[in-house]
């Protein structure tokens, strides 16, 4: 990575660190972003174990090539309907997302996955103060493309879910 | 922190605690030099260690504990008082090291009062040589020390060459002990490294590498499982035979890689003979401390776990169980006490005992006081044998210590163990013999990593759990044999004569279950309490790779971890305990009352298990479940009215059907019954609803006016609840009762008293008596009881003979000398009756000897007119 990029967006833009390459993925129309630094693997889960009792946005267990991963919806994770897609014989369809974060595995269950995007740091701003409660808690910073918006989301927000007080 | 001095932290850590465990060894054996070496050298390699890092604190102790062993070295003798000081001194260095590790720096702060304690020994140790050593004597040590214990040497010792070949660090070249010990470190270190024995090959190995290790294993594992699948499916003849041996090698490599989680056990107990020496000298007791299997390997996990545990009980055993020396004594017992840890493999797990002896347990306190807090019912406790009782230690709170030492006694005992024991899946029991010992034997799985788990199925979704709870499994299907039964929506199933709660896993799951009759019961059992899990299909057992649960799920008490199946699917792994848990926490809602009674209950309020009802309006009613024979939902539409009375075909019997109370027999629909039946008679009492089983200290307030179908009222969870009169209803169900006990009133009805001391027992027999049409009166005592006899009018009279015996065959006498003596029947009640009592009971001139529980003998024995054994004897 250019040296010079990596010192504007210290400068401009600390909160998400120094990368400016984006797996973009959507949730409905909406195009997000998450640092590609923070994505381990991109992979269709068609087998997951819910687990009941589970924060509503955890979906269940998947196993990654012997790793057991938990699965958050991203979808729900916003404040939308849940979403797990399912094929022609019912079996699940899930794009997952992998991320390895405080040394466990999860898996972002999206809509889907776009390509790789590589964004100057001329098209970045800060979260619109008037966003959604939940939106503007997870996102990181906007990106102003040509011909659309991209939210780049903040992963340890995402992955912080409120849990309930140990019984 | 400096990786150095990590380093140096762990090590020295591993050494101080070998010289912890080697001086109380050396204190027993003064003799050997053995242990006097290693300990010396342990000391003297931390010493170098702390110069070389510069760590002044530490070595200036050290060095002053070392010159005082090397003086013991030289032959100078071993007294408790050194030994203690050098044990006070590594406690300070392990204080100190503690501190380091924190900050890492020394904390300030002066050691000068123990390092002078240590040098005052030392010269003390050292004037003691000198004296031994005759002037001119040859110099060497070792001679000298040879020739005050008076062994010639000879050159066959082994040992004793080896001692005297060994370098001594502070013995200068001429063979002469120098006085004031000065040190070459360089010098000395050198010539230790090369004098140290050398061991097994060992490496250090960090935790994590292990763990991921055992990761990569399992998920071998998983993949050898699917590739065998689909070779079964394949007839590749060229494929199986590599397939077979990769199977094998997997097999080794996961066996090689369980074993490096592997501890001895010794490594759990190493702290113990310290812990035990300090114990002796502050209870000023003589304690011996044997160890036995200590190199039994355990997993690394298990091992951190039981190590607490251990230490606790070992600690009660030299407070509680071994007595004063000159107690022993008196006792015929050595005076010194031995406590006995030993450990071995039995199948796939450990067995750990703990044997001490000691006086044993006190059983009659142990009952006492699990009646005092409530923990079972008097006639329950009674019926106990010694070993059932003495499990009662394991229950929350208990403690039968009088006062609370320094040692142990707070109130926090066996139960903390059972409860750690419980967490890992362990069994714990316990044995005694009054006067020569406690043995208490723990069983612990190998390790918790890998599992043999039970796979079920409740709804779309399977679960595992882990094979070593569960006890059976039970087939439950409608109208089967085994069926699930409900008491206000509470699921039981019906096992061999009890009655076992179930949970429905699906309810657990907070899903609603569909059918809750047909599947599997899953008979499980967590310390003493058994539970029934209901699940839909059962598959196979299979061992699992158990994998922590996801910091974001870990909060779901139920599961325990999660794991991958052969077949790829991941699998949640039910925890037993969260499982109890859950239960406990339903049945206790009334706990916090039940507390807030308990110290307001007059001593003579006993625990008794009460079937709460409605019948009517709005009345709760209430029975001794004692009393009760089942509960059944019945179709209404089976009822048949006849001759005014209303009869169920039930069980190929008829059987009468009494409403209680206001309670309304339904028309259609399912009615609740409860089935009551004493002798010959079965009665179905028809109520609105079941509410509820409770367990509740009972304070009747008697009713004036009998004839209601009511005994009285008790406060039951808050509310008044009516207990209903037996002898009411049971004539109502056969007019034969009826005619019997109008006959029976025309004739006066006999009056029998009844001499009971257990409140309990007077509670269930009196309403027997009544409905059999006999008027009772009752009472605790026997001097009430004389003065109710002397009132006249008995016709019979019920004694206990098991409280007070004594007592019981005196009144029996008197009651037989007094007026109308001859014709009274006297007889009496007891749980277990001996030949003795027997006996005992022609002497007093008792008319006969009732079991407690055997109501029909007592009624039949009751109205039998006739002389009974009293005229045959």
């Amino acid at each position: 990575m250019n040296g010079r990029i990596d010192q504007a967006a210290n400068e401009t833009a600390p909160s998400f660190g120094e990368s400016l390459d984006y797996v973009t993925i959507t949730i409905g129309e909406q195009l997000l972003g998450l640092p590609i630094g923070r994505v381990h693997d991109v992979f269709i889960a068609n087998r997951i174990t819910p687990v009941p009792l589970a924060p509503a946005e955890i979906v269940g267990l998947l196993n990654l090539r012997g790793r057991i991963v938990t699965a958050i919806c991203l979808n729900k994770r916003l404040g939308r309907p849940l979403s797990l897609k399912t094929d022609c014989n019912g079996k699940y369809e899930l794009t997952a997302v992998g991320i390895d974060h405080g040394g466990e595995a999860y898996a972002l269950i999206v809509d889907a996955v776009g390509e790789v995007m590589r964004l100057d740091q001329s098209t970045f701003e800060p979260v619109p103060v008037h966003l959604d409660r939940i939106w503007a808690a997870l996102a990181a910073g906007i990106h102003r493309l040509e011909d659309r918006l991209l939210v780049v989301l903040d992963v340890d927000a995402v992955l912080k879910i409120d849990l309930p007080l140990a019984a | 922190m400096d990786e150095l001095l990590q380093e140096f932290l762990g090590e020295t850590g591993e050494h101080l605690d070998t010289v912890d465990r080697e001086l109380v060894r050396f204190e027993q054996e003064p003799n050997n030099r053995d242990i006097l070496r290693n300990i010396f050298r342990l000391v003297h390699t931390v010493k170098g260690t702390c110069g070389f890092i510069g760590l002044p604190r530490l070595e200036a102790l050290t060095h002053a504990a070392e010159s005082v062993i090397g003086q013991f070295r030289d032959g100078a003798s071993v007294s408790a008082s050194a030994v203690t000081a050098i044990l006070e001194t590594i406690d300070r260095v392990k204080e100190i090291m503690a501190e380091l590790a924190d900050k890492g720096q020394e904390p300030p702060g002066s050691d000068e009062i123990l390092i002078g304690e240590l040098q005052t020994l030392a010269e003390r140790a050292r004037f003691e040589l000198g004296q031994a050593r005759p002037a001119g004597a040859p110099a060497d040590p070792v001679a000298a020390y040879l020739a005050r214990h008076g062994t010639p040497a000879t050159a066959e010792d082994g040992l004793d060459l080896i001692f005297r070949n060994a370098p001594g660090p502070e013995r200068g070249p001429d063979g002469r002990i120098d006085t004031a010990p000065r040190y070459d470190a360089a010098a000395e270190d050198t010539t230790l490294r090369e004098s140290r024995p050398p061991g097994p090959a060992t490496l250090r190995v960090n935790v994590d590498t292990l763990e991921h290790l055992m990761t990569m294993v399992s998920e071998l594992v998983l993949t050898r499982n699917q590739l065998l699948e689909i070779s079964r499916r394949q007839e590749d003849a060229a494929l199986k035979a590599p397939l077979q041996r990769l199977s094998l090698i997997t097999a080794e490599l996961q066996d090689g890689v369980m074993k490096t989680r592997m501890q001895p056990i010794g490594n759990a107990w190493s702290k113990l003979p310290r812990i035990v020496r300090d114990l002796s000298g502050e209870l000023g007791k003589r304690i011996e401390l044997v160890t036995e299997g200590a190199d039994t390997e355990i997993d690394r996990q298990i091992l951190d776990l039981i190590k607490d545990p251990l230490t606790h009980m070992v600690r009660n055993c030299a407070d509680h169980a071994i007595e004063a020396a000159a107690e022993r004594l008196k006792a015929g017992k050595p005076e010194h006490g031995t406590i006995r840890l030993a450990a071995y493999h039995e199948g796939g797990s450990v067995t750990i005992a703990i044997a001490d002896d000691g006086r044993g347990l006190d059983i009659a306190r142990i009952r006492n006081k699990a009646l005092q807090q409530g923990l079972a019912q008097e006639a329950e406790i009674e019926r106990m044998s010694d070993a059932q009782v003495s499990r009662f230690i394991f229950h929350p709170g208990f403690s039968t210590a009088e006062n609370v030492t320094a040692v142990s006694g707070r109130g926090v005992g066996m139960d903390v163990v059972k409860v750690n024991v419980d967490a890992i899946g362990g069994l714990i029991d316990i044995a005694s013999t009054p006067g020569q010992g406690t043995t208490i034997t723990i069983k612990i799985p190998l390790t918790l990593a890998i599992v043999s788990a039970l796979i079920v199925a409740s709804g779309a979704e399977r679960f595992a759990i882990p094979q070593i709870v569960v006890r059976e499994l039970v087939r439950v299907k409608a109208g089967a044999d085994h069926r699930v039964e409900q008491i206000n929506g509470a699921p039981v199933l019906r096992l061999r004569g009890r009655l076992l709660p179930i949970i429905v896993l699906a309810g657990l799951m907070g899903v609603t279950p569909k059918a809750a009759e047909d599947g599997f019961i899953v008979v499980t059992q967590i310390g003493e309490r058994q539970f029934g899990i209901l699940v839909d299909s059962v598959f196979h057992t299979e061992e699992i790779v158990v994998k922590p649960m996801s910091s974001k799920l870990r909060h779901i008490p139920i599961f325990s971890g999660n794991t991958i199946l052969g077949d790829g699917a991941v699998v949640l792994i039910i925890d037993p305990n969260g499982v109890a848990r859950q239960v406990g926490a339903s049945v206790s809602t009334d706990m916090p009352e039940r507390e807030e009674a308990a110290p307001g209950v007059s001593p003579a309020g006993e625990r008794t298990t009460m079937l709460v009802f409605r019948a009517g309006s709005d009345s709760v009613k209430a029975v001794p479940l004692s009393l009760v024979t089942r509960l059944e939902e019945v179709e209404a539409s089976g009822f048949q009215a006849s001759g005014g009375r209303i009869l169920l075909n039930y069980r190929g019997r008829l059987m009468p059907i009494v409403p209680v109370g206001q309670a309304s027999i339904r028309s259609d629909g399912l009615q609740p019954l409860v089935i009551i039946s004493e002798g010959d008679l079965t009665m179905g009492l028809a109520v609105d609803a079941i509410v509820d089983i409770v367990d509740e200290f009972l304070d009747v307030e008697l009713e004036a006016m009998l004839d209601q179908g009511v005994v009285g009222s008790a406060i039951i969870r808050g509310r008044a609840t009516e207990i209903l009169d037996l002898a009411h209803y049971l004539p109502m169900g056969d007019p034969n009762w009826l005619r019997l006990s109008r006959r029976e009133s025309a004739a006066a009805s006999p009056h029998v008293l009844m001499v009971e001391p257990s409140d309990f027992l007077r509670e269930m027999l009196a309403p027997v008596l009544k409905a059999s049409g006999l008027r009772v009166t009752q009472t605790a005592d026997f001097d009430e009881a004389r003065h109710l006899a002397a009132a006249g009018g008995l016709s019979g009279v019920l004694v206990d003979l098991d409280r007070k015996p004594d007592a019981a065959f005196a009144f029996a006498a008197e009651l037989r000398a007094g007026a109308n003596g001859e014709h009274l029947r006297v007889l009496g009640m007891t749980t277990f009756a001996t030949p003795e009592l027997h006996a005992r009971a022609r002497e007093a001139q008792l008319d006969g000897i009732v079991a407690k529980f055997d109501r029909r003998t007592l009624l039949a024995e009751l109205t039998d007119h006739k002389p009974g054994m009293r005229q045959a004897a």
